[in-house]
């Protein structure tokens, strides 16, 4: 259906340059597009920034001069012709079927595809024969800012992101993590400025709720509503720093749902872990194997059995990060069985690794694996995992990335819980995936786009921008090149990181050639990244893929009282003390108003719950009709 | 044993005890069964005026069909002035601690066997055909029927204060109303003030029940808070007064319930010192939270109650619980499994190998949670119980089968009944609804109908899930849950073809609503025999307030605890012998609240060498002390003497 859309769209567009005529158009037309080319650019530009009205008119214009910058001054004379391209001779993959075709693209843009297209001359050419051309991998979970005991991680937006294009991922999905007690617009802001400086592929945002209170939904909504987030992560774990309690999860999905979010949970039990760790730290046992112990399993399990069973009661749709055991894999496969909206999301280190290297000799190599929930000693795990997300009963996945160096990792060498968190794996994410899942022939190249990129952009509400080669979608293209392998070695990995967790492990699948936003940024083994040439992503709420199903749930959940005569009998008197028994609502405890009303309030409570839905796909940003006024932007507006 | 003395003296009589007392059971004895109509009628309308208002005193005075003292002449007056036929009345003789059952077919939860049981002094002394016995001992004849342990329900709330009331029925009315179910032991929970002492409640509790108790009864103690004399007072209990078992709860957010921190300590804890830890499991904050919502739309009756309290909050703390319990090694046992999810839970961990027993109770086998939509709200009401019945009326029978199955081991009644009055503390306000059902008469009964006559177990299953496996995770196996030489005369004939219909009117509860009204229910006790004595015969309850003794249970029950202390000595943890990490150390600021909970483990940082050698040590130090390594305290004393050597040449 999108796909049909699309190509309208795109025929609209090159033309009349607005929406709003829907006559089918025929294929040849296609010449016409190159009118359009200025004024799409102008707006897309324009369209970046404005995305986010609230933020100070200087960033618009600092912003516009970055990417002027990037997109002129920043090259070297002569790649001023990379705006245009043509990837030539490849078979373009996309999650529903593959076909072979031409891909042209301009500005960023993808403007033409099908076979004998006619481009300007001189257009540069990129020949894919033989390989596959895939949409840019969509990395959903990366940390590549967000400090660990005050550790900043060794890579940095810029570092993480060109890792990134160099293994064909194009677009990231960072963690903004503000401390308890700071506020999270400006966290935002903070991660929003730097990433602009810093980063060379196109990024978008999760932002991690450290501490609910009641000031937060405001915030909430002033992210999604004008900052373009749709999703925030909770932590069940790191008890008495960041972790939720179930009336507060409760609460959060609630506020969540009614804005159109989509819930992410660091799924651990963080009071078993932290009596874990005592007692571990207890038996002196202090090495990163320690960590393991800490960390069971069935911790990680059961919390996530709690955060579903808690986003089934609040109807908020669940993402639960960094699946990394067969049991919590499990309860997020029954859970779907039983109709519940979760994803799960395995990540590159519990795709390609175990967790036996924790158990190492050598203390760096075992703390470089050191992250939350930890890698399963069970070695079997990744293959588990993996036949999962083939089955798709794990729908997306990503890296997780966030590297320490050994000297960081070091501030934990007399007592494991001190060890910063994380892992990489933003370069190798596609790569293992291909080796371990495609190659094993458990999916085809079509599922492989689909787990490394339409999935996540579905559900982050970036489909079809991205995750999709079509016309009218960002130009993130990725020349997937099955055949060649390639072995990966801290040494030759773009991160600063001194040890990779996937060391001396041998990936077929490499991607030979990837262009993000419409720049050749990887060829012939070369990496060419522009510093903070990336835009921001804004994301909009109530994506389909999650909210159809939520939205159309909470119009049939509704309760209904019995009415009943009043009770007339006898009633036992009550001595107050409030104690035994009484379940909880002591501010009712004068029930008598509640006498009459109960007809009443039946009724009201069938509105409430219908209420909240009423107007879910009606855009709610007012930056959405800013956006939208000069012409060409509607390819944009319109796919979205 | 039992079956070895049998043995000795078959070979005389093979032929004629067996198939002759089979064929002849004489049928119209049974009419004496209806007799028992006004009786049972009357006894009940005086409690229930007696109990409603809340008088502990005036139960005594006024309920006299039973009497209160032990003395056995009284006893049988009363009997005979209520139904007239005094032809069985001889067991009331000296003798009468002398009984011989013949004729009946013995069940136990392995085997089933024909003998014939001899009990004197309140114990099975002989198995056996063709027994040899005093003269004058009064006979039974069984005529085949299943003679099977009496049952054990091992959840009952009697006499439970709430809020300045108690439950309607007592102890005496309760034990009585058991023993006319086959029940012939139950075990109560004691339920100490969040803040008080338990060791008070208990004695409260001991003295409640030996006043009033007509059968053996033994204790829980549900620990309601959590602090080191708590702790104490648990080590005391399990210790000295004979309690094994400890509930605790994750719900009732605010009195009761207990963070998954305390959860961990009271079960490291509890695997400790070997006892069973309970649970009551429902996530409290959920609930605390859906309970808002429901009143706030205005649904304030019974049906708020099933509405704010789903089938997946059952489940989500089931296994929230299980996984506390499976990483602290401590037996888990679930009370009152109420729906298919909860379980379904309970019998995946169990496939995992973790050490759980589920409870499904009386009301969750018997009926569903389709009743609190009732119109009539006294009965709605009657039906609150927490966790909820569930709506999904496929759930009995589900539940049925994951007990037969043995995935679910234990059924109790969680018996705890209210007034209509009582519950109407709750007409407008479905949370302060006192919370309960009844069920400890009908439970022998309603397993039998569900399960045994569906065919989803034998008999023998049946006497497990009734009696025996209680009796085994109480400790007090062989001595309750099986009839063999030297166990507790506590046997019930039981009738298969009996059909009895469930109705407040006759039942010996003292609630004015029975949840299993109208059911129809067959198999039912035909004689009932606890401590030796005849309580039920020929439909006829004789009851004696206050006989019942308490039966004290030990720690480190084998049923539990064999799994788990192997498992002990297994799950041992060894660090890493490795060098020192020499290499550079970034700084770092703890400033931002940075330190993951150990927060008393920063200052090691600083002298990396000693502690280094520490680590080393410990590592080393787990091998050869098998019990209790758990306990740091201990370790660190353990240091200093020699034991460093070993480190330096391990690192």
């Amino acid at each position: 259906m999108s796909e049909r859309r699309i190509s309208q769209d795109d025929d609209t567009a090159s033309l009349l340059s607005k929406l709003g005529s829907d006559s089918p158009r025929p294929r040849m037309k296609y010449g016409g597009m190159f009118c359009s080319v200025e004024g799409a650019f102008e707006n897309k530009t324009l369209n970046f920034e404005s995305l986010s009205p609230k933020m100070p008119r200087r960033r618009t214009a600092r912003a516009a001069e970055d990417s002027s910058k990037g997109g002129f001054a920043a090259f070297p004379s002569g790649r001023v012709q990379d705006t245009r391209l043509i990837i030539k001779g490849g078979k373009i993959v996309n999650d529903d079927h593959s076909f072979h075709a031409d891909v042209y693209i301009e500005d960023g843009t993808i403007k033409q595809i099908g076979e004998n297209l006619m481009v300007p001359a001189g257009v540069r050419t990129v020949e894919a024969c033989g390989h596959l051309v895939i949409p840019g991998g969509i990395d959903a979970n990366t940390n590549l800012r967000a400090a660990q005991n005050g550790l900043n991680p060794s890579d940095d937006f810029y570092q993480g992101t060109r890792a990134a294009l160099a293994g064909g991922t194009t677009m990231i999905i960072d963690h903004v993590l503000a401390e308890p007690g700071t506020s999270l617009l400006l966290a935002f802001e903070e991660w929003l400025d730097v990433a602009c400086q810093r980063a060379c592929c196109d990024f978008s945002f999760h932002v991690d709720v450290t501490r609910w209170h009641d000031g937060v939904g405001e915030d909430l909504e002033i992210l999604v509503k004008d900052r373009g987030v749709n999703s925030f992560l909770f932590f069940m774990t790191y008890k008495d720093r960041y972790q939720s309690t179930d009336s507060q999860l409760y609460e959060a999905f609630g506020v969540l749902r009614d804005l159109g979010a989509v819930a992410l949970v660091h799924a651990e039990n963080g009071d078993i872990i932290a009596q874990r760790q005592k007692t571990v730290l207890g038996l002196g046992i202090t090495g990163p194997e320690g960590h393991v112990f800490a960390h069971p399993e069935e911790a990680q399990a059961e919390a996530v059995h709690r955060a579903v069973t808690i986003a089934k009661q609040a109807n908020c749709p669940l993402y639960v990060t960094k699946v990394m055991s067969k049991s919590a894999a499990d309860v997020i496969a029954k859970a779907r069985k039983k109709g519940i909206v979760v994803y799960g999301e395995p990540i590159t280190a519990s795709l390609a690794v175990d967790g036996s290297q924790y158990w190492s000799k050598d203390w760096a190599k075992a703390a470089a694996l050191v992250m939350s929930p930890p890698l399963n000693p069970d070695p079997s795990t990744p293959h588990y995992l993996s036949s999962l997300l083939a089955c798709g009963d794990l729908q997306v996945t990503s890296s997780a990335q966030a590297s320490f160096c050994t000297a960081q990792k070091a501030v934990g060498k007399d007592d494991f819980t001190l060890i910063p968190e994380g892992t990489n794996g933003i370069e190798e994410r596609m790569s293992v995936i291909w080796d371990r899942i495609v190659c094993t022939g458990m999916i085809d190249e079509n599922e492989f786009v689909a787990l490394t990129s339409t999935n996540a952009a579905k559900l982050f509400n970036l489909y079809p921008r991205k995750g999709r080669i079509a016309v009218g979608s960002d130009a993130d293209i990725v020349v997937w090149n099955s055949k060649d392998t390639k072995t990966v070695s801290a040494k030759t990995h773009h991160l600063t990181v001194e040890v990779n967790i996937l060391e001396g492990l041998e990936f077929r699948g490499v991607a030979s050639v990837v262009i993000a936003g419409g720049r050749v940024v990887v060829e012939d083994g070369k990496l060419t990244v522009t510093e903070g040439s990336a835009r921001f992503i804004p994301r909009k709420a109530f994506p389909d893929q999650a909210y159809r199903r939520i939205s159309a749930r909470s119009k049939v959940a509704e309760n209904r009282g019995v009415p009943r005569g009043i009770y007339d009998g006898p009633v036992h008197d009550v001595m107050m003390t409030n104690k035994l028994m009484t379940p909880t609502w002591t501010k009712k405890a004068t029930p008598c108003l509640q006498v009459q009303t109960g007809p009443r309030n039946l009724h009201q409570s069938g509105f409430t719950l219908a209420g909240t839905q009423i107007d879910d796909h009606v855009p709610r940003r007012p930056a959405q009709k800013i956006v939208a006024p000069p012409g060409g932007r509607s390819n944009i507006t319109s796919l979205s | 044993m039992a079956e070895h003395k049998g043995k000795a003296r078959d070979d005389l009589t093979v032929n004629q005890a067996r198939p002759a007392s089979t064929e002849q059971g004489v049928r119209q004895k049974y009419g004496g069964l209806f007799c028992s109509v006004r009786d049972a009628f009357d006894s009940k309308t005086i409690d229930f005026d007696a109990l409603s208002v809340g008088q502990k005193r005036g139960l005594r005075a006024s309920s006299s069909p039973y009497p209160t003292s032990p003395d056995v002449g009284s006893s049988s007056e009363g009997m005979r002035s209520s139904k007239g036929s005094g032809s069985l009345l001889n067991w009331q003789d000296e003798k009468s601690d002398r009984l011989l059952i013949k004729g009946g077919r013995i069940v136990n939860d392995d085997q089933s066997f024909h003998a014939d049981i001899y009990m004197e002094d309140g114990l099975i002394k002989q198995i056996g055909d063709n027994l040899i016995v005093p003269g004058g001992v009064k006979t039974i004849e069984a005529n085949g029927k299943m003679v099977i342990p009496g049952g054990i329900d091992i959840h009952t709330h009697l006499q439970m204060p709430y809020r300045g009331t108690t439950t309607v029925d007592d102890f005496a009315q309760g034990s009585k109303a058991a023993l006319a179910g086959g029940t012939t032991m139950i075990v109560d929970h004691v339920i100490p003030e969040a803040g008080s002492s338990l060791l008070e409640a208990y004695d409260q509790w001991r003295q409640w029940a030996d006043e009033k108790a007509c059968c053996d009864y033994s204790l829980h103690v549900d620990i309601t808070h959590w602090n080191d004399s708590v702790k104490q007072e648990v080590d005391n209990l399990m210790k000295d007064k004979g309690v094994n078992s400890f509930q605790v709860y994750m719900a009732y957010k605010d009195y009761y319930q207990m963070s998954n921190s305390e959860l961990y300590e009271v079960f490291t804890f509890l695997a400790e010192r070997g006892g069973i830890a309970q649970v009551h499991a429902e996530n409290g904050e959920i609930i605390a939270e859906e309970q808002a919502r429901m009143l706030q739309m205005g649904i304030t009756g019974p049906e708020g109650h099933v509405l704010s309290r789903p089938e997946e909050l059952e489940a989500e703390a089931v296994f929230r619980a299980i996984t506390i319990a499976s990483q602290t090694n401590c037996p888990l046992y679930v009370t009152r499994v109420m729906s298919k999810s909860a379980a379904d839970i309970i019998s995946q961990a169990r496939k995992k190998g973790n050490v759980v027993f589920g409870e499904p109770i009386t009301a969750s086998l018997g009926t569903d949670g389709t009743h609190y939509w009732s119109k009539n709200w006294a009965k709605a009401a009657s039906f609150v119980t927490s966790p909820p019945l569930s709506p999904d009326p496929t759930t009995p029978d589900y539940l049925n089968t994951l007990l037969s199955s043995g995935d679910l081991s234990v059924s109790g009644s969680a018996h705890c009944t209210f007034s209509v009055a009582q519950k109407a503390i709750g007409k407008d306000d479905f949370t302060q609804i006192p919370e309960g059902v009844n069920g400890v008469e009908e439970r022998m009964s309603l397993i039998w109908d569900k399960a045994v006559t569906t065919g989803k177990m034998d008999e023998n299953m049946f006497v497990a899930g009734t009696s025996t496996n209680a009796a085994k995770i109480l400790n007090l196996y062989p001595r309750k849950g099986r009839i063999a030489v030297g166990s507790d005369a506590d046997l019930v004939i039981w009738d298969t073809d009996a059909i009895r219909t469930i109705t407040a009117k006759k039942h010996n509860s003292a609630a004015e609503y029975n949840i299993f009204e109208g059911m129809e229910l067959r198999g039912a006790p035909q004689v009932v025999i606890c401590q030796g004595k005849i309580i039920l015969e020929d439909g006829n309850l004789h009851v004696t307030s206050g006989i019942g003794r308490f039966i004290p249970c030990t720690p480190f029950p084998d049923y539990a605890y064999k799994r788990v202390k192997a498992r002990k000595q297994l799950a041992v943890l060894r660090a890493v012998p490795r060098g020192m990490y020499d290499g550079p150390v970034s700084e770092f600021s703890m400033s931002r609240g940075g330190t993951p909970s150990a927060s008393a483990r920063t200052s090691p940082t600083k002298q990396p060498v000693r502690n280094l050698h520490q680590s080393g040590f410990s590592l080393a130090g787990p091998p050869t002390p098998d019990d209790a390594p758990i306990r740091p305290a201990g370790r660190r004393a353990m240091v200093p003497p020699g034991g460093r050597s070993n480190i330096t040449s391990l690192s």
